[in-house]
């Protein structure tokens, strides 16, 4: 097999992922884009891992230790999202505006558009 | 072209598709689900790249756990269950050109830089769960340590903040 397949598959599914994180406004949404980006990495560590045969296996292994990574990520998040929706009562993240670097003058006016 | 090779293409095919179906998708249990779809074909083609263990786990973990996390989350923020139109922002062509320059960019290089490197699967070494423990153990013992401290970290972050602030005056609420 060539080794460009896995890795053109694993560029596709990192673009999709980048396109959900911009576009999606719940932040539910949004981490499953980061999902799709997270998985899209730990296909090129397998087909490098195959290709190079290493003794380490050290892509096999890292892939294992990116998918406990994003577990206790995702594990987090949630706990997060439900915390703003406690507080805020909904979870859009473009709503989310509390944190934004923004002049003084037009704080309201922001506000008033919404 | 190969079996394995057939069915790596047929599951990228799913992949890819299911994906774009999580990112476009108005209904946002149906994005969940999809990604359940794309998650098991990422898992085959793990097991076609002679990744055995961690195409289980894969299955285990994202499949089993964090799928469920997500519905979760969706269902304990009132998520509505139909279509609903709102779920993208308004401009969303930036957000898909910039997507397509990521996969422009990523891809060409990817295809150019490899163009010709063929991954030998016939002599590939597999990793079961034999070879992947003994791996762990032998070689990367202090990063897997490291790692289950985070998880515990992880674990009582999650439950520190899901507990709400004591101090709080609104805590009768979220109790």
């Amino acid at each position: 097999m060539p080794l460009w397949w896995p890795l053109l598959l694993a560029s596709l599914l990192f673009a999709i992922g980048v396109y959900g994180v911009l576009v999606r406004r719940n932040a539910v949404l949004v981490l499953m884009g980061v999902e799709l980006m997270l998985n899209a990495v730990n296909i090129n560590l397998v087909a490098f891992d195959a290709h190079f045969r290493d003794v380490l296996h050290g892509g096999q292994t890292f892939a294992l230790f990116i998918i406990v990574i994003a577990a206790a990520e995702v594990g987090l998040a949630l706990a997060i999202v439900l915390m703003v929706f406690r507080t805020n009562g909904h979870i859009e993240v473009d709503q989310l505006r509390s944190l934004a670097d923004r002049d003084e003058a037009d704080r309201d006016d922001v506000e008033v558009a919404r | 072209m190969t079996v394995v090779e057939v069915i790596f293409l047929l599951l990228s095919v799913i992949a890819v598709g299911s994906a774009l179906l999580v990112v476009t998708t108005g209904n946002m249990v149906h994005a969940a689900l999809w990604l359940v779809v794309t998650l098991a074909s990422i898992a085959g083609c793990f097991l076609v790249l002679a990744a055995e263990f961690v195409a289980w786990v894969q299955v285990l973990i994202y499949v089993g756990a964090v799928v469920v996390l997500l519905l979760f989350a969706l269902m304990l923020t009132k998520a509505p269950t139909g279509y609903q139109p709102g779920l993208n922002v308004r401009r969303v062509l930036p957000a898909a050109l910039v997507a397509l320059l990521v996969a422009g960019l990523l891809g060409t290089t990817v295809v150019a830089g490899f163009a010709g490197v063929e991954i030998d699967l016939d002599n590939a070494v597999v990793g079961s769960a034999e070879m992947t423990g003994a791996t762990i153990f032998k070689m990367w013992v202090l990063p897997f340590e490291v790692l289950s401290v985070l998880l515990l970290a992880a674990l009582v972050g999650a439950i520190t903040l899901s507990r709400g602030r004591p101090d709080a005056p609104d805590d009768s609420r979220s109790r």
